[in-house]
């Protein structure tokens, strides 16, 4: 549930690098994926690929997450977010303030204010984070209802980095939506995102530059729908002794 | 005068943002603007006046993830 909007699938995808628009849409629909992420770029007075893309986008009946991609400051961010809003007739907006860029990691001192902006002003703001838990405090005083920390770096295909740090985000937000945004590489990162309890996964290039994105997108729904079926079966602590499953009470006695 | 269109000179008649974006082949697009850093939403662009050097960023929809 994000901003009042219920939605079946727990997979949110990226639309950028694949190999062509064909593919994407296949990929698209074998990921069962409700909401699609999407940016904006500048575009001169003869280019069409914004129109075309435009166009695509509006066929697949989605649901639209513009992003902030590439945004280093809060003025950049949030003139962004409001050309995106118009673009994409949306509130939605996945708030990206990059501060390093080796590593995409977030300013999150900026990210911090520009979502108190942003939700000053009505947007519904998905702020791409890391897994820091004051930081996630300080999102939700600013107005954010959904948080997105990365797994890892964007694009780096690490899965979960710190998965003490996701989980004790989700311990201690056990309400608000949490999504695990970038870095994952292969569907058992989802499916570990999901077993933490995480609400649903961000996925782009895992998916795009698979070398088959169509069945990579429905391996990841699957894996997925596994992660979250984990969770809510309750799954059991590890701990460091065996722990025989066949019962020994009754077993024959042989000698040896 | 001359405006800067995503970063490109061009020498367009004075006169609103709306009319600069026409001349320059943006009639009827799918687009956001913003001049100077601020945006410019697209109902003002008929109100929004240019002056000479100002800065026009003019964005359309793309992938992104």
């Amino acid at each position: 549930m994000f901003y009042g909007v219920e939605l079946r699938s727990r997979l949110l995808l990226g639309t950028a690098r694949y190999p062509s628009p064909a593919i994407l849409e296949r990929a698209i629909k074998a990921s069962g994926a409700e909401v699609v992420t999407v940016s904006l770029r500048r575009e001169g007075g003869s280019g069409r690929a914004g129109q075309s893309f435009w166009s695509f986008i509006q066929s697949l009946g989605l649901r639209v997450l513009p992003n902030t991609a590439g945004c280093h400051s809060v003025k950049e961010a949030v003139t962004t977010a409001h050309m995106a809003r118009e673009l994409f007739d949306t509130k939605w907006i996945k708030l990206e303030v990059i501060g390093d860029d080796d590593t995409l990691q977030p300013d999150v001192f900026g990210l911090v204010e520009a979502a108190r902006i942003l939700s000053e002003e009505g947007f519904e703001v998905f702020p791409y984070t890391t897994e820091d838990l004051v930081v996630a405090e300080r999102l939700i005083e600013a107005g954010c209802k959904v948080l997105m920390p990365w797994g890892a770096p964007i694009g780096s295909a690490r899965g979960l980095n710190n998965v003490y740090g996701l989980r004790t985000l989700r311990a201690h937000f056990p309400v608000i939506p949490l999504v695990v945004d970038a870095g994952l590489g292969v569907p058992s990162h989802a499916a570990a995102a999901m077993e933490l309890g995480y609400d649903a996964v961000l996925l782009n290039t895992a998916v795009a530059e698979a070398g088959d994105p169509v069945e990579m997108a429905r391996a990841f729904a699957l894996a997925i729908e596994a992660g979250r079926a984990a969770h809510l079966a309750q799954p059991m602590e590890p701990r460091d002794m065996a722990v025989p499953s066949t019962p020994v009470i009754g077993k024959a006695v042989l000698g040896g | 005068m001359r405006i800067f269109l995503n970063d490109d000179a061009h020498d367009v008649e004075p006169g609103t943002l709306a009319a600069a974006l026409e001349s320059l082949g943006f009639g009827g697009r799918k687009i956001a603007t913003a001049v100077n850093g601020r945006f410019v939403a697209a109902a003002a662009r008929p109100k929004t006046a240019l002056s000479d050097g100002d800065r026009v960023e003019v964005v359309a929809p793309m992938q992104g993830g």
